[in-house]
């Protein structure tokens, strides 16, 4: 990566969208403090109580914790005094996820351990939420329904949301603004800001955007197809 | 059916001993039904008893410090290239050094204390620990530490709910392996340095050429680490990898 360039406004959805290899991952690993064999600089702003930003993060694999069961997930990643709160619980339901609290990661298939990932990043309430190809590997229907669940939830609670994928269709269905990355070196190459509101945005809509992209002349886009 | 064989393989044993007993003869080996009277014997005076606690007291705690402190230096160790480059070689002379040099060194240091007994036993399994723990320690799922850093786990969080569970078949085997080396090194410190428990008694009874005795001691004493293998050490194991277990059902 050479010069890559991001910002998000609050409560902003950004879509970094590119082919494999041009740092994507990378660039939320840094943002999240984890890789710090970078040159550069990271602002996360203060929460409006001065308080640090809380991050959520989902992984592209679920990363729970196989010895633990769903609910003790989602606990664990609250301070202690919240952990026996109605937080987990009322989580648990939203995402419909209540008839599994007691089982282990190990009995869920990846679907159901995907939205426990997700139900985990939201119940930190974060200021800033990383995703990583959140919905790769998952059959369509499974893969909307989930797109559905975080859409709600953004719609309820509006969040700074870096999402990277390389799935156009969803980059349109869930982000306010789509930045495309191009590979060696990593950086970004176009924005493209979306600006039906996300409620409004139904698969005709999102198909209409994704051709007028595909359809631009500028060498940019041809990285899309 | 195994409960079955095991039966057999005991009675099995007893058989050969008995038959062994028969054509030695005499004090150097006693049969089963003596051994087993000179038992009941030790029993019923309460010595049995008396030094049979002290020592697994003493085992105890030499378990639990030698196990901690493992597990204390394997981890980081395991973890931290810089940390095993460090301390690797002294691992390595702790590796090698004699049992008996440890107890002796440790009695002369320390004077033949509960203290240097314990602690010279401990000394004897740590580095065993160490390496084992090292071992798994390095195979730990980089995925979950960073997931546990993102959501801001606190050090003892991390300790108990992400590393420590990755590590429970390594430290089960290093609790199975210490187990059976601890109450063997014990056994010798108290014969040097203490006046009282089985290895104590194992002493007098040897200087009095009585094996009958001996022998009854030895098999109370593996009768009881086995019990603690059986009865504490496996149902812990289980119940910390129930997950593994459950079935794929939904």
């Amino acid at each position: 990566m050479r010069g890559l360039t991001l910002s998000a406004l609050a409560g902003e959805v950004v879509a970094l969208v590119g082919p494999s290899g041009c740092g994507k991952t990378t660039a939320l690993g840094i943002v999240a403090g984890l890789d710090r064999a970078f040159d550069g600089r990271v602002e996360v702003g203060p929460r409006p109580d001065g308080g640090l930003a809380r991050i959520g993060y989902v992984f592209q694999e679920p990363r729970l914790l196989p010895w633990r069961t769903v609910r003790q997930n989602l606990a664990l990643v609250l301070p202690r005094a919240q952990r026996r709160g109605p937080a987990v619980d009322a989580l648990l339901e939203a995402l419909e996820l209540s008839p599994f609290a007691d089982r282990f990661p190990t009995q869920l298939s990846l679907g159901m351990a995907r939205r426990v990932a997700l139900a985990r990043a939201f119940v930190v309430e974060p200021d800033l939420l990383l995703m990583d190809e959140p919905f790769v590997s998952l059959d369509e229907p499974t893969a909307l329904r989930l797109r559905g669940l975080l859409s709600d939830w953004l719609d309820r609670r509006p969040t700074t949301v870096l999402l990277v994928t390389h799935n156009l269709r969803e980059a349109l269905a869930l982000a306010d603004r789509l930045l495309l990355l191009a590979p060696s070196p990593g950086r970004v190459v176009a924005e493209v800001p979306v600006a039906i509101p996300r409620a409004a945005r139904d698969d005709a809509t999102i198909e209409a955007l994704r051709r007028d992209l595909l359809s631009r002349p500028e060498p940019a886009f041809r990285l899309l197809a | 059916m195994p409960a079955l064989m095991a039966v057999v393989s005991i009675l099995l044993l007893l058989a050969l001993w008995q038959a062994t007993a028969m054509i030695v003869g005499g004090r150097l080996l006693p049969g089963p039904p003596v051994v087993a009277e000179a038992l009941l014997r030790e029993a019923e005076s309460g010595a049995l008893l008396h030094h049979m606690g002290v020592t697994l007291l003493r085992v105890l705690a030499a378990f639990a410090l030698a196990m901690s402190i493992g597990v204390g230096i394997g981890l980081p160790m395991g973890r931290s290239p810089f940390l095993d480059r460090l301390f690797g070689p002294w691992l390595v002379f702790f590796l090698n050094l004699p049992a008996l040099v440890v107890i002796v060194l440790a009695y002369v240091w320390f004077g033949l204390t509960e203290a240097a007994a314990i602690g010279a036993v401990a000394i004897n399994k740590i580095p065993n620990t160490v390496v084992l723990v090292r071992a798994g320690a390095r195979a730990i799922d980089e995925g979950l530490v960073d997931m546990a850093r993102v959501y801001r786990l606190s050090p003892a969080d991390r300790l108990r709910h992400v590393l420590l569970p990755q590590l429970t078949p390594t430290i089960a085997a290093a609790a199975r392996s210490g187990l059976a080396l601890i109450w063997k090194i014990v056994l010798v410190v108290e014969l040097l340095g203490r006046s009282d428990g089985v290895g104590f008694q194992i002493n007098l009874l040897f200087q009095t050429f009585d094996v009958a005795g001996i022998l009854a001691y030895t098999i109370a004493f593996v009768a009881v680490v086995q019990l603690l293998e059986y009865g504490v050490l496996q149902p812990a194991e289980r119940h910390c990898q129930r997950w593994r277990r459950m079935p794929a059902d939904a």
